[in-house]
């Protein structure tokens, strides 16, 4: 388990928090490599279906992350966000997946520094958490 | 308000007055036809038929055990455009809830339609029910309906009802424009009539039937059906909760799925024209399957199968109504029913919402407030 290195897949949206993950870049700010990022116009476009794949691909931990609330370049596609999030809060953990393993948080385009510790900190949590049932058996 | 009457049953013959009341209906000017399920002429089986020719009405049997499928899929057909005439539709109460979501998403009207709801008595699966009515439709819905009615419940040898019915806390008809009651009543002698609505009000005082009082032992009846059935309910999820409660028991749940999407077309609230799963989106190129095999050794196929059943729970389950129709559509008996509804009973609780039950309230992921949900969000946010 030492060695174990989560993979984390995150839906961010263009208009912030993928701008924010630039910034971080551009910063030189460092953050775990156990993130890769999936760009996506807004978290109103991310359907349920996409996070369901990745957690069955074998993804440790999720995050999806866009713009604050009334900040949304698309209006409210992060309210819509925020329901599929609870939507798939209640269904996955029927299945022994750990709510903690999904996450979805605000980070505005100018929160570089945000973004950075974010990452370092789900990172650590999933490392904690273990792998994701999904890697280590056969699923149909 | 609500007016009661009853309809009078002769020679405790309680099919034929049903016919006959659906005549009269039928007769009324404003009606152009009824929607019920009716005997086919050709073979034993029962299914929704438009009759617009009152001598057509022979043969009407909404009482058959029979659910070939939910109706509301039918009757999202008939109102999706102006038909140009008003028909009186009979549904179960899971067939009118499944219409009711089906016109929230704008997939149907209730303009042109009457509702009618019967008490409900169940039903068997398919398969079960040809055993069950073999050469004599008629006959074998008297046999069922009298067990039923006198209280000795809808097994019938080795035949018993769907888990669905089992399980379904509405056998009685809601949200309809007048209901037609069956339990705690004395079914020899009349049946109850009652309006939900003023145009079920209007019909009724139309039809000029004798006004009776609600009899004292309905709700009793009622309440002790709908006792008996929360409890196979609450035990189903039990079981079905501790039958998948992780990813390898999930995939032994679903070991023999073939991917067939049978429980998807059948199901009257997936209400998508093209399925995501039968679009290119999944059909993977073939070099990612070795790529796949490679990362475990072996890879079953076709793949996708636990994806597509816990996506079709993100995409429907707030909208479940409980009818069945996926485990009856199952060919390899997986109890999809049972699955959707343990999982169902927690989304639809999680945005207070029940499938069916208003045409007032929004789906849930439909809509949004501004300031809701905000224990989901953040990155120290766990819920369980
Ligand atoms: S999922 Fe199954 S039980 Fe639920 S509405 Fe669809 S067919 Fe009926
Ligand atoms: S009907 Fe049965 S076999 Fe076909 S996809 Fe649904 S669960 Fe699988
Ligand atoms: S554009 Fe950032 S969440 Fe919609």
């Amino acid at each position: 388990m030492e060695d174990f290195e989560p993979v984390i897949i995150a839906f961010v949206c263009n208009w912030c928090t993928y701008t924010a993950a630039d910034l971080a870049g551009t910063s030189r700010l460092i953050y775990p490599q156990n993130v890769r990022l999936i760009r996506v116009m807004c978290t109103g476009m991310v359907d349920p279906q996409y996070i369901i794949k990745a957690f069955l691909e074998g993804a440790d931990g999720i995050l999806v992350s866009g713009c604050h609330p009334g900040d949304c370049h698309y209006i409210n596609g992060n309210y819509k966000a925020r329901r599929r999030i609870k939507l798939l809060k209640e269904i996955l953990p029927q299945f022994g997946f750990e709510p903690e393993r999904l996450r979805l948080t605000w980070i505005g385009a100018s929160d570089g520094i945000i973004f950075a510790e974010i990452m370092r900190d789900l990172a650590a949590q999933m490392k904690a958490l273990g792998p994701n049932e999904a890697k280590l058996k056969m699923v149909i | 308000m609500a007016t009661t009457a009853k309809i009078g049953v002769k020679d405790q013959d309680f099919l034929a007055s049903l016919r006959d009341f659906f005549r009269s209906i039928l007769q009324l000017e404003d009606i152009s036809g009824v929607l019920a399920p009716k005997k086919l002429p050709m073979k034993n089986i029962v299914m929704p038929t438009l009759v617009t020719d009152p001598e057509n009405l022979e043969g009407i049997d909404p009482l058959a055990p029979c659910f070939p499928l939910n109706a509301a899929k039918v009757v999202s057909r008939l109102t999706r455009k102006p038909m140009g005439g008003k028909v009186a539709v009979v549904l179960r109460p899971c067939e009118t809830r499944a219409f009711i979501e089906l016109v929230k998403l704008k997939q149907g009207s209730m303009e042109e339609i009457v509702l009618v709801g019967l008490d409900c008595l169940g039903a068997y699966k398919n398969t079960d029910y040809f055993r069950f009515a073999k050469e004599n439709v008629t006959e074998s819905t008297y046999r069922f309906c009298k067990s039923v009615l006198s209280g000795n419940g809808g097994r019938i040898e080795d035949i018993d009802l769907s888990p669905a019915c089992k399980a379904c806390e509405f056998p009685i008809p809601d949200n309809t424009d007048f209901l037609i009651g069956l339990f705690g009543v004395d079914t020899n002698d009349h049946l109850l009539i009652q309006s939900k609505t003023t145009a079920g009000d209007d019909i009724i005082s139309r039809l000029d039937l004798p006004e009776m009082e609600e009899p004292p032992d309905r709700q009793e009846a009622v309440a002790s059906l709908i006792a008996e059935h929360t409890a196979f309910r609450d035990n189903m999820f039990a079981e079905t909760r501790e039958a998948v409660d992780s990813l390898e028991k999930m995939t032994t749940y679903l070991a023999n799925c073939v991917n067939c999407y049978n429980c998807r077309v059948a199901c009257p609230v997936c209400y998508c024209k093209e399925c995501v799963f039968v679009t290119d989106v999944f059909n993977h190129d073939p070099s990612q399957y070795l790529r796949w095999a490679d990362r475990k050794g072996s890879i079953k196929i076709p793949t996708d199968t636990v994806f597509y059943h816990i996506t079709r729970l993100a995409h429907m389950s707030t909208a479940c109504v409980g009818c069945g129709q996926c485990s009856n559509a199952c060919p390899n008996d997986i109890p999809v029913m049972e699955l959707i509804r343990t999982v169902a009973q927690h989304t639809q609780k999680a945005f207070d919402y029940e499938a069916g039950r208003s045409l007032e309230e929004d789906p849930p992921l439909s809509v949004f407030r501004e300031d809701e949900f905000d224990d989901v969000v953040g990155i120290s946010a766990v819920i369980a």
